[in-house]
């Protein structure tokens, strides 16, 4: 189908060039995913129906066990195709990304690019006024999108091979996760909105896959359920911000919305509802207050995945979505200073719940919910090249750190597998100077964590700055947001309140990052005698993509330098991705900006840094300063939490607040009015036993009619003529 | 007839319809069976007359024959054979109630059908006036109506043939004492 | 003379049905019937004046109807009155469901 593909004319200076190939891009991890999709499938052929990582889970216990652990015995073979995947699996990833570099760079030499290129496929849904085309978009955003996404999963993609190649579903995971790639493809390059929305829903489907990838343990089957469940509350708003748009304007397109933005009244109740019902869908697949809880509990599949999707990619789609729908946001204020507060909440909320989490992978978790928190500020704000920019600088870190922290898991692992303890293996209580053991995973973590606290010159500290300062600016001279209002309160208040979350978020980021990096890697090893000896360095095909990231995380920060820092040291060209983003969010910037703005002074913007730097600084300081590595004791011998550290310690028990009123309020509902009132009462008993009732009582009624009575007969019967006659009456004459 | 009707026609047909009312109306009141038949009968006999009024004379000859003659008759000999004479064997007619009820219905009824009545007349389809009289004059009284019924409606005239065969055997099976019943 | 007819009619014809609606004897009740049927009749007779001869066939087929009518009808009141020695509709209720 692809065959027939009709490129746009050749009036764009990208048609005819290596970007008419951008079809292949998505295509490519889709053909991974056929081939190692049916090696799956010769497996279960071969092992049977019972799944064959049941017996080498089973023993584990805890969420985060993985393939390659075998305590019972049995010895689950490694797949026989597992040749075949580490070569498919990540190859096409390499291929994809070959194939959007090559196009990139392409782009880059046109200097200039105001048009999107459009590539019309077939028509999907000529309904009516509405018609809806398969068609790929590719402008500067979707491009960069493209990068980070086949980029960073192709690295993720090798680092599996090194993570998973002992699991007997070792196809069907490359399966899941190159069709992960694919739709997280059609995400960004999508035209228009159903086609994104086929890409959202695509990325949840292989997420709650991937989740529930060792499915024979039912806590993962519920973490993949869960994640798929909250995230339907906010598809949702995205569907009904889709039907608002399509009834109000006519088109889901994305040029043709953008041609008619002009018709949006600002700050009006239609685009207000629109932005909001859009934002509702971004808190469901980016994990922002109410709907974060799946992204923790998300942690219970491979840690890869975690890395890729729960981290990197997926969850950033809802960033992307704002950044896309600019034009949409920025008609909004009223909405975008709803995003501000709500990403400006949930930074710190989850901020403030990693300081007492013992997992790694779920301290990395809330740290993502945090830093999302921080991209929605961003975007919100309308400062979108800083919001985009920190997704960026996010996917490289990020994945750096749980990747790293797969590395510490599956060596923790291999170590608990050769003694055969039952330990948790992703218990930072169980670890502690591992840096002895893993050098090169401990500097690269180190890197990761300074660029998340922010720390200059690695890559979060520029990304971050951005955003807050961005805030700070657009209370400070008075941009649309500042002068609309929010629940009442000014937007000036709001935006400076933003800022200051913001600034002890990242006070916190600072903190239980330090916290993970010493007591992972610092202090007295706490692992055990005997699985001491087991602890080494991960195999180079795992540490060789952390390398890579951790290249990214150091210097990724220096695409879009602040022109204060290039004005002092020469590192690069002045905000290189401002200028490559113009085009496509440049307009909604302005009209967030406003009229009659003025650059911030060298000055103040000098003091913001200053104030970020130490503030990180200061995090590190007092987490160094307070936490004793030393005075750690193993999961356990450990004793629980006492006071606000153990409300920390169980996630303000949001859980359970959530199981108490939404969950058991639901089943409440469904058992009391749905199935005693609904089932039970109105369609047992009063449709069906009702006819019945019905039928019987009219058979009655029937058979006290029938008295033998002859002058009975006969007064009905002239009763009913008088009646037909007086209808016939009433319809036929006037 | 063209013209205006005559008035000696117009006060027969008025006596007669009047007559055929009354007697009706007495029909019903009656307690005794066998003087019911007789004012039956004689709404029966002002019919035929009206009948013949309206260019019917066939009609209302069978009228006499076939009703006042015949089913009355029949009528009169079942009561006389099951002794039924009497007004006081049954205490017949229901209470006060019910003939003001059926008085109400009947009201209602007489109501509904003059509402009805009011209803134009298709015009197209009527025939022109005192042709009915044109006809008998010229082609007789039988003749009009014979033809017809022996083209247009022969099947209906053989089904009835067959009615009255069968309410023939009917009747006799019913009438017929059972000795052998039991 | 079309209204007269129809007048007259209806009023025949109502008087039938007040006494099938009040009386008891099933003779009598025959016999309302049968006035009915005459109140039918002028109608048929009456518009036969003005669309032709039609109607006067069918009077004539419902004199027979009725002539067939009547004698199954007092054939079975004879039997019914062997049976049960009376034709008070009250007593007689042998379609009772």
């Amino acid at each position: 189908m692809l065959l027939q593909s009709a490129v746009s004319p050749g009036t764009h200076p990208l048609a005819g060039t290596i970007a008419a190939w951008m079809w292949a891009i998505p295509l490519l991890p889709l053909l991974g995913f056929l081939i190692n999709g049916l090696l799956s499938l010769t497996a279960v052929a071969r092992f049977g129906p019972a799944d064959p990582t049941a017996a080498s889970h089973a023993a584990h216990g805890d969420e985060g066990g993985h393939g390659d652990a075998d305590h019972g015995g049995h010895h689950a073979a490694r797949h026989r195709f597992a040749g075949i995947t580490s070569i498919v699996g990540p190859g096409v990833l390499v291929a994809a990304f070959l194939l959007a570099a090559a196009i990139f760079v392409r782009m880059h030499a046109l200097g200039e690019m105001s048009e999107p290129f459009i590539q019309q496929y077939f028509s999907w849904m000529p309904v009516g006024d509405l018609s809806v085309d398969v068609a790929f978009r590719l402008d500067q955003l979707s491009m960069l999108m493209v990068m980070v996404v086949t980029g960073v999963g192709m690295l993720i993609h090798i680092f599996s091979v090194g993570y998973m190649r002992e699991d007997p579903g070792y196809p069907r995971y490359f399966a899941y996760l190159n069709l992960f790639v694919f739709c997280m493809l059609v995400l960004v390059m999508a035209a228009n909105y159903p086609l994104l929305f086929v890409g959202w829903e695509g990325v949840g489907v292989c997420s709650y896959l991937l989740i529930g990838f060792w499915f024979s343990e039912k806590a993962n089957a519920d973490a993949g359920k869960k994640a798929f469940i909250v995230n339907r509350i906010g598809d949702f708003g995205f569907l009904i911000a889709m039907f608002l748009l399509f009834a109000n304007y006519g088109t889901l397109d994305f040029s043709a919305l953008q041609a008619v933005s002009g018709q949006f009244v600002f700050g009006g109740a239609l685009i207000t509802t629109i932005a909001l019902f859009f934002f509702l869908g971004c808190t469901g697949k980016s994990a922002q207050i109410p709907l974060y809880i799946w992204l923790p509990d998300a942690m219970a599949g491979p840690t890869p995945v975690s890395a890729l999707i729960h981290a990197a990619t997926m969850v950033t789609a809802g960033v992307y979505l704002i950044a896309r729908s600019n034009f949409i946001f920025a008609a909004a204020p009223v909405a975008g200073l709803t995003v501000v507060v709500v990403g400006a909440l949930t930074a710190l909320f989850a901020a403030t719940i990693g300081l007492k989490q013992w997992d790694i992978k779920k301290v990395l978790a809330y740290s993502t919910v945090s830093q999302l928190g921080y991209m929605f500020v961003g975007v919100g704000a309308g400062a979108y090249v800083a919001g985009v920019f920190h997704l960026m600088t996010h996917a490289f870190f990020k994945a750096l750190l749980f990747l790293g922290a797969g590395s510490v898991i599956h060596v923790m692992h291999q170590a608990y597998h050769h003694t055969g303890s039952h330990d948790d293996a992703q218990d930072m209580r169980n670890m502690g100077g591992l840096k002895k053991y893993m050098p090169v995973t401990w500097v690269l973590m180190w890197i990761a964590t300074l660029a998340i606290a922010g720390i200059p010159p690695f890559a979060g500290f520029f990304s971050k700055d951005e955003i807050l300062g961005t805030v700070f600016q657009r209370a400070e001279q008075g941009s649309t947001l500042a002068q609309a209002h929010w629940l009442g309160l000014p937007g000036t208040a709001v935006l400076y309140l933003a800022y200051a979350m913001g600034l002890a978020a990242a006070l916190l980021t600072a903190i239980y990052m330090t916290r993970l990096m010493l007591y992972t890697f610092h202090g007295p090893n706490r692992t055990g005698e005997k699985e001491r000896e087991h602890l080494t360095e991960a195999p180079w095909i795992m540490t060789g993509p952390l390398l890579v990231l951790g290249l990214l995380s150091a210097v990724g920060g220096w695409f879009n330098l602040p022109e204060l820092i290039t004005h002092a040291i020469p590192l690069g060209p002045t905000a290189a991705l401002e200028h490559w983003l113009d085009p496509v969010v440049g307009a909604g910037t302005a009209t967030v900006v406003g009229p009659g703005a003025e650059a911030t002074a060298a000055s103040t913007e000098t003091i913001l840094i200053v104030v970020a730097i130490a503030i990180a600084i200061a995090g590190i300081s007092i987490a160094v300063a307070v936490l004793k590595p030393a005075a750690l004791v193993p999961k356990r011998q450990a004793k629980p939490e006492e006071g606000f550290e153990r409300v920390l310690a169980n996630k303000y028990y949001v859980d359970e607040i959530y199981d108490a009123t939404v969950v058991q309020g639901t089943y409440g509902v469904s058992r009391n009015l749905l199935w005693r009132g609904v089932d039970v009462g109105l369609i047992d008993g009063l449709l069906v036993n009702g006819s019945a009732w019905a039928a019987r009582f009219a058979g009655w009624l029937g058979s006290q009619l029938q008295s033998g009575q002859l002058g009975t007969y006969a007064w009905v019967l002239v009763l009913g003529v008088l009646l037909v006659l007086g209808a016939f009456h009433h319809a036929v004459l006037p | 007839m063209p013209g205006p009707t005559p008035l000696f026609y117009t006060f027969h047909f008025y006596l007669f319809g009047l007559i055929a009312v009354a007697s009706a109306l007495v029909f019903v009141t009656r307690k005794s069976p066998v003087a019911a038949a007789m004012w039956l009968v004689v709404t029966m006999f002002s019919l035929a007359a009206l009948y013949v009024m309206l260019d019917a004379q066939f009609i209302g000859a069978i009228q006499v024959l076939v009703y006042a003659g015949a089913i009355m008759v029949v009528f009169l000999f079942v009561i006389m054979l099951l002794n039924l004479g009497e007004p006081s064997q049954i205490a017949d007619a229901r209470g006060l109630g019910w003939k003001l009820a059926a008085g109400a219905v009947g009201l209602g009824l007489l109501a509904e059908i003059f509402a009805l009545v009011r209803g134009t007349v298709a015009q197209p389809f009527s025939l022109p006036e005192g042709y009915a009289a044109q006809q008998v004059a010229a082609q007789g009284a039988i003749s009009p109506i014979a033809g017809p019924l022996f083209h247009q409606y022969l099947l209906a005239f053989e089904i009835t043939s067959m009615v009255l065969l069968t309410a023939i055997v009917g009747a006799v099976v019913l009438g017929k004492r059972r000795t052998d019943a039991r | 003379m079309l209204a007269e007819s129809l007048f007259f009619s209806a009023v025949l014809f109502t008087i039938g049905v007040i006494g099938v609606l009040t009386r008891r004897n099933a003779i009598i009740l025959f016999m309302c019937v049968e006035l009915m049927l005459n109140a039918v009749n002028l109608t048929f007779v009456g518009f036969s004046r003005v669309y032709g001869a039609g109607g006067q066939v069918f009077v004539f087929l419902v004199m027979t109807v009725a002539a067939a009518e009547a004698a199954v009808g007092l054939a079975i009141i004879i039997a019914l009155f062997r049976h049960r020695h009376t034709v008070d509709l009250q007593n007689i209720n042998l379609l009772k469901g």
